[in-house]
């Protein structure tokens, strides 16, 4: 008796925040995602060779936990068979943000283009439940002439890329 | 040091290529986040702790690559890949590998 009653409190719980949690993402995802449009993340492998560029290297990454809703509809779904979508929403917003975080990176460069973006997942069993990690990394293109122009993001780059190699 | 995840740089020159370097690091949290990302999976969310977590190992596991590069005398690394695996709940593993060369500008 008491473990029902647990399993609908829980269930409860995993719906409302769940659910809450995931619009509110949504939507502060699709707020971000239009203020970085101007950031065209590409995944060719050739950068272009008529602008003079400075290469850095740039990643974004996240874990996202499932929900006990989420993860309870997915187990039922997994018995019919189908798309299970409370996962596949997850997913989406994992990657969406971790893209987002990339190109944050790639603004302090003053970067213009992110090329040769990849995108990593990975399953991180916590309990019963799983969250998820998505790591996405690129190299983001900074053209010369804006870093003759901006001294201040110069100085930025040079700290970020010392503290990789204190050379 | 230039790390980049591209295999062609324009304004370079690979002069020499001098091999795979790696570097790897598996790090993990203690019980408290570990037990409260457990209570935050019933609600689903970000779990802080644990990005946090990633963000540590990726910036050690390329300090070690850079390490590696510099010991063998490269000065720059291309074609970079990342991979994270799950060792175990709450430890992860991230593991950096590239090809360690020596550049020459054109």
């Amino acid at each position: 008796m008491i473990e029902i009653g647990f399993f609908l409190v829980f269930m409860t719980c995993g719906f409302v925040f769940g659910s809450l949690a995931e619009q509110r993402h949504f939507k502060r995802i699709i707020q971000r995602e239009k203020m970085m449009n101007s950031l065209p993340v590409v995944a060719s492998r050739y950068p272009p060779e008529d602008v003079a560029y400075h290469q850095h290297l740039v990643a974004g990454s996240v874990v996202v936990a499932s929900d006990y809703f989420k993860s309870f509809t997915a187990g039922l779904v997994n018995i019919f068979g189908g798309s299970v979508t409370p996962f596949e929403s997850l997913l989406d917003r994992g990657r969406r943000e971790a893209i987002l975080r990339m190109k944050d990176e790639a603004k302090i460069c003053n970067a213009e283009l992110i090329f040769n973006v990849k995108l990593e997942t990975t399953r991180i069993a916590t309990g019963r439940a799983g969250a998820i990690e998505v790591l996405a990394y690129g190299t983001a293109m900074t053209p010369v002439s804006l870093l003759d122009v901006n001294p201040t993001t110069l100085a930025a780059i040079r700290k970020s890329a010392s503290s990789q190699t204190d050379s | 040091m230039l790390i980049s995840n591209l295999e062609i740089l324009p304004d370079y020159r690979i002069v020499k290529h001098i091999g795979l370097v790696q570097g790897s690091s598996v790090r993990s949290k203690h019980v408290g986040r570990d037990i409260m990302a457990s209570i935050k999976n019933i609600f689903g969310g970000e779990l802080e702790g644990y990005t946090e977590l990633l963000h540590e190992s990726r910036e050690e596991a390329t300090a070690r690559l850079v390490t590696q590069a510099k010991e063998i005398g490269a000065n720059a690394v291309l074609n970079v890949r990342f991979s994270t695996s799950s060792i175990a709940a709450g430890a992860a593993e991230i593991f950096v590998y590239g090809t360690a060369v020596e550049l020459e500008k054109t």
